[in-house]
């Protein structure tokens, strides 16, 4: 399955990350060689071989519905790169 | 008398105990070596005025004979743990300004047990390296280096390995997905472990790919590590993965017989192109672990070959997710060149990403994509349980494996940093273990061809770190390695 320039503008779009030109002509040649690297695993046999999502085979733990945290809005803004008062701030969306 | 910044860990709590010296003085002596370093770039960050300040606060707590296990111990931390007011980047442009308002639960069980912050310690951009050549803060350089022949020190947990083998900290702590603890520690002559997954918790660490990553100390000596290990690890609500288990005595288990222990040598990681260094320290850590009385027993790793491109589909998807959250909105680097809202999003992670993590977040963007989730993303997790499969049998049979660290010692800055995959290949001997959340730790135990460090890596069952460590001590006695 080779990666060809589209395919890579779509990734990159849906990782909202800006390529120019020349930067999408190499992130297509260095994805396709890692993919075609990748492909080695068509040779596994894996019918019936159950997806593993992570390493720890326990549960998730339930914990009581009440509130723990919170009460500090302005440290969560402190790192803001723009902020008005104890919001975070976005160009303007809605016309 | 030794110089302070001579001693490892045991050495300097043992000193503070016979009050050869205060922590105040450890810290200024190691504080004197990060300022004035130009040559190896290990230290990204420090403090000097709270360093001391936290010294004087525990040499006042020793002379009032409450001392904590660690009292007065002065600890690197890699730039990938939040600690509290201290600039914490993962050495990214992205997080160049961003000062954490909370304390990771690893660095805040190291402080409550009386440790000292020293500095931060440089790493491939969110740990996504296996040479720290992707810092945004630029290149570490290798302490084994000679004269013209820069070397990298490894990665991502380069800085901290560094740092660590050319005696600017008795300890740094680092963190390891696919082997950057172990890799940077056998190609800087220093013992590093990845304790299994769940051991140590992720909370308020910078998340790469959450099903693999693990914190771990990198030290001089597998003592030094149980040590530091013992009052890192530990049950944590706030880490979802985080293993309620008792935490055993890992000190204790330094200094325990190996009789009669299997050892498992997989016949897999006889790569063809392997060295005859490595090669031959393989050959002598088998050795010395019969004479110590072990058992040692051929097994099989059959899917190893696919732990590598296994891990290059399931560490990039994760990071992909992980990622996400630098939009330039709540924390982190926001461009100025912006029209709207969608142009603030991809402008701001174009400028704020260095290239390999732009590069991991596509192939993670693509392989959970619509059409080829089910081919690659899919396939991978699946391989990933032939994977961990493998080693449930060949833990039926032995005790713990034995194999090098990585492939080659450390190589030129510059020189692997062209072609990806040529620099993904570090981590072939890695990767399995942590594919699997298996304990892996790396001894220094030779030498390669031009007189740098090669570990052997030994691969323990889930929450038997004890094993390592006793195996561990065995090697570590048996190499006698020379420290720089």
């Amino acid at each position: 399955m080779s990666l060809d320039k589209s395919t890579l503008e779509r990734v990159a779009y849906l990782a909202r990350i800006k390529l120019n030109n020349s930067e999408v002509d190499k992130m297509t040649e260095e994805l396709n060689n890692i993919m075609k690297w990748i492909e080695e695993l068509n040779e596994v046999d894996i019918t019936n071989v159950p997806p593993m999502t992570g390493v720890s085979n326990m549960t998730l733990r339930e914990r009581e519905d009440k509130v723990t945290d919170g009460g500090y809005q302005d440290k969560i803004v402190n790192n803001a790169p723009e902020k008005i008062d104890n919001s975070f701030t976005v160009p303007k969306v809605i016309e | 008398m030794t110089k302070i910044t001579d001693l490892g860990v045991v050495e300097t709590l043992n000193g503070l105990n016979k009050k050869d010296f205060s922590s105040e003085e450890a810290v200024s002596e190691y504080l004197k070596l990060i300022e004035k370093d130009t040559k190896l770039n290990a230290y990204i960050h420090f403090n000097r005025d709270k360093s001391l300040s936290e010294a004087k606060k525990s040499d006042q707590r020793r002379s009032n004979n409450s001392s904590l296990p660690l009292e007065g111990l002065p600890i690197a931390i890699k730039d990938i743990f939040c600690v509290e007011g201290e600039k914490t980047s993962a050495c990214s442009k992205m997080l160049e300004n961003f000062v954490p308002d909370y304390e990771s639960t690893v660095t805040s069980k190291l402080w409550q047990s009386g440790g000292i912050y020293i500095g931060k310690t440089s790493m491939d951009e969110f740990a996504m390296g296996s040479s720290n050549e992707t810092s945004y803060f630029g290149e570490v350089t290798n302490p084994w280096s000679t004269d013209g022949n820069p070397l990298v020190p490894g990665g991502s947990s380069g800085g901290s390995a560094s740092a660590v083998a050319a005696r600017m900290a008795p300890v740094a702590l680092g963190t390891d997905t696919g082997g950057s603890i172990r890799q940077p520690a056998s190609f800087c002559g220093t013992v590093g472990i990845k304790p299994t997954y769940g051991r140590c918790s992720r909370w308020g660490v910078i998340a790469f790919a959450s099903s693999l990553d693990q914190a771990g100390p990198i030290t001089r000596s597998v003592k030094d590590s149980a040590v530091i290990l013992q009052n890192m690890a530990g049950f944590d609500a706030m880490d979802s993965t985080s293993a309620d288990i008792n935490v055993p005595d890992f000190v204790n288990a330094c200094s325990k017989s190996i009789k009669g222990m299997k050892i498992g040598i997989p016949k897999e990681y006889r790569l063809d192109n392997l060295s005859n260094d490595v090669q031959n320290v393989w050959e002598s850590g088998i050795k010395w672990l019969k004479d110590a009385g072990a058992e040692v027993i051929d097994v099989t790793l059959p899917h190893t070959k696919y732990a590598l491109p296994t891990y290059y589909i399931v560490a990039p998807a994760e990071a992909s997710a992980n990622l996400s959250r630098y939009d330039g909105v709540k924390y982190g680097h926001r461009s100025e060149d912006i029209k709207d809202l969608e142009d603030m999003y991809s402008q701001t992670r174009a400028e704020g990403f260095g290239e390999e993590v732009k590069r991991r977040i596509l192939i993670g963007t693509y392989v959970l994509s619509a059409g080829y989730y089910d081919a690659y993303y899919l396939r991978a997790q699946k391989v990933r349980t032939k994977i961990v499969e493998d080693f449930n049998l060949a833990f039926n049979k032995c005790d713990a494996i034995l194999t090098p660290t990585a492939p080659t010692g450390a190589f030129k800055i510059g020189e692997k940093n062209i072609d990806p995959v040529t620099m993904y290949m570090n981590d072939v001997f890695t990767v399995p273990s942590s594919l699997a959340g298996l304990p892996a730790m790396s001894i220094p135990s030779g030498l390669d061809a031009q007189g740098c460090p090669l570990g052997l890596q030994l691969i323990g069952k889930g929450f038997d770190e004890e094993t390592i460590f006793s195996i561990g001590s065995i090697i570590e006695e048996a190499a006698n390695f020379k420290y720089i």
